[in-house]
């Protein structure tokens, strides 16, 4: 489960839909680990708009890992703009190291095990091999 | 011949052995890789955009990978451990590779008894797997990209507002049509609300979706339509090969913004049904409808209105092919 996902996730429970302390999940005995993927720039670009950036910092803080900016980076910081660049095509831009960490962060830093909990209900969403298990008992749904 | 569906809910019937031959099976994968590329054909994202889809049913991850080769970041959902263990197993060698190889596991599965025409991919005609493109070529030896989420879609989709740009679904929605017990909370009416409110939920405005399955009759695609019509979406069917065997049935759903009968009749050969509903209406619009399964102002329900009427005597304007059909609001 990748970190960029959980920044989506929420409790799957019809109770808690309207509920903000719903989003994020919260990841307990997380075992992380870096799993490589290729770079793809414009899907930053395209995601990080929608990315809950003080839920990230939330997420990133329970489970340890730190350097995360304070501030959600603007759109122009992905791409190098130094004169070099300028006028060429968007495809061709040079991403920044910037962009890169955001990749290693957002899709290459999963959570291969553990659990997630609802901050409102308390229920708990196992992760078993990457996969987190969102099956409700019928009564919860 | 008899349809899964009928048999057993999905997280039972695709237990470890059909799973495994579900996904050996050269002949169904070719027809589900197809009938992915048909649904991206379909959805038309913008080519330099890097999309974050949503897979519904994502089985053995088969139609993510070729999402993956498409440079998109996807999430896939499905009730199935058995398909999302196969999934996982991708890019690890456990997978056969060749092609000779899958044929000879699918004699060997047909030896042990699993019975090779349990399955509705299996339903399509002979012509389809003739022509060996090289977008069939989906390899078993790439790794599954893509997050998987063990989940019943007639349950909920746990995203929040706007994630996906977009989201497909091979073979997957017929299983909501059924009733997963006698609990009123889990007939296929209920199920498919859940599941189509949720979808329009998650989807960012002006999002898309196809969604290719088998209905078994006209009843249960009225349903379908019409489960995603009141959760707000415009939503119309496409149709390929209609009435042979190959039949393949689209259901293609908009979030606001878009006529969806336009996308499809740009395309050649296909046959629309349904047309589309709420194009250019709002979220804030959601749930707000007449009496019946038109909603106010779409074009369906401006034809039955003028239906209405002109059986009441009055005149109404001739329909044209613009009749019903969104409108520029002019500044
Ligand atoms: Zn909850």
């Amino acid at each position: 489960m990748k970190i960029l996902t959980l920044n989506f996730l929420t409790c799957a429970r019809k109770t808690c839909k309207s509920s903000p302390a719903a989003f994020p999940l919260h990841p307990r005995d997380a075992e992380l680990e870096i799993v490589e993927t290729e770079f793809n720039a414009l899907f930053i670009q395209n995601i990080l708009p929608r990315v809950e950036w003080d839920a990230l910092k939330g997420l990133c803080t329970e489970l340890g890992l730190t350097n995360v900016p304070p501030e959600a980076p603007e759109p122009k910081e992905l791409f190098d703009t130094s004169i070099k660049s300028a006028g060429i095509d968007e495809k061709e831009k040079e991403p920044t190291q910037l962009t890169r960490d955001l990749h290693n962060l957002l899709l290459e830093t999963t959570i291969q095990s553990g659990k997630l909990v609802c901050g409102n209900c308390g229920h708990e969403y196992a992760i078993k091999e990457g996969i987190a298990n969102f099956l409700l008992p019928s009564h919860m749904v | 011949m008899s349809r899964p569906e009928d048999t057993l809910p999905p997280d039972l019937y695709y237990n470890d052995p059909v799973s495994r031959q579900y996904t050996t099976s050269s002949r169904i994968q070719k027809i589900q890789a197809q009938m992915t590329h048909r649904a991206l054909q379909i959805l038309n994202l913008p080519p330099s955009q890097s999309s974050h889809i949503l897979d519904v049913g994502s089985g053995s991850g088969l139609s993510g990978a070729i999402l993956t080769q498409r440079g998109h970041t996807w999430v896939g959902m499905d009730i199935s451990a058995s398909m999302l263990a196969i999934a996982l197993q991708r890019g690890t060698g456990a997978l056969p590779r060749k092609r000779r190889k899958l044929a000879q596991d699918m004699e060997m599965d047909v030896e042990d008894g699993i019975d090779d025409k349990q399955s509705n991919d299996e339903d399509a005609g002979d012509e389809e797997v003739e022509d060996e493109g090289e977008e069939d070529e989906i390899g078993d030896d790439a790794p599954c990209e893509g997050d998987l989420l063990l989940a019943d879609i007639g349950q909920a989709l746990p995203f929040r507002p706007g994630t996906f740009d977009a989201a497909i679904s091979i073979s997957a929605v017929q299983w909501l049509c059924q009733a997963e017990s006698s609990d009123e909370n889990d007939a296929p009416t209920r199920r498919l609300k859940r599941f189509f409110e949720a979808l329009y939920v998650c989807l960012k405005r002006g999002g898309k979706a196809v969604m290719q399955f088998y209905p078994r009759n006209q009843k249960e695609r009225d349903m379908v339509g019409t489960a995603a019509r009141r959760a707000g979406f415009g939503a119309g069917f496409l149709v390929d090969a209609e009435g042979t065997k190959a039949e393949k049935v689209y259901l293609v759903c908009s979030v606001g913004g878009e006529d969806v009968t336009a996308t499809i009749e740009a395309m050649e050969d296909v046959e629309i049904e349904g047309g589309a509903v709420g194009a250019g209406r709002g979220r804030e619009q959601k749930g707000k409808f007449g009496k019946g399964e038109y909603k106010k102002g779409s074009k369906e329900w401006i034809m039955r209105k003028k239906e209405r009427m002109e059986r009441k005597g009055m005149v109404v304007k001739k329909n044209s092919k613009y009749t019903g059909r969104k409108r520029k609001v002019a500044f």
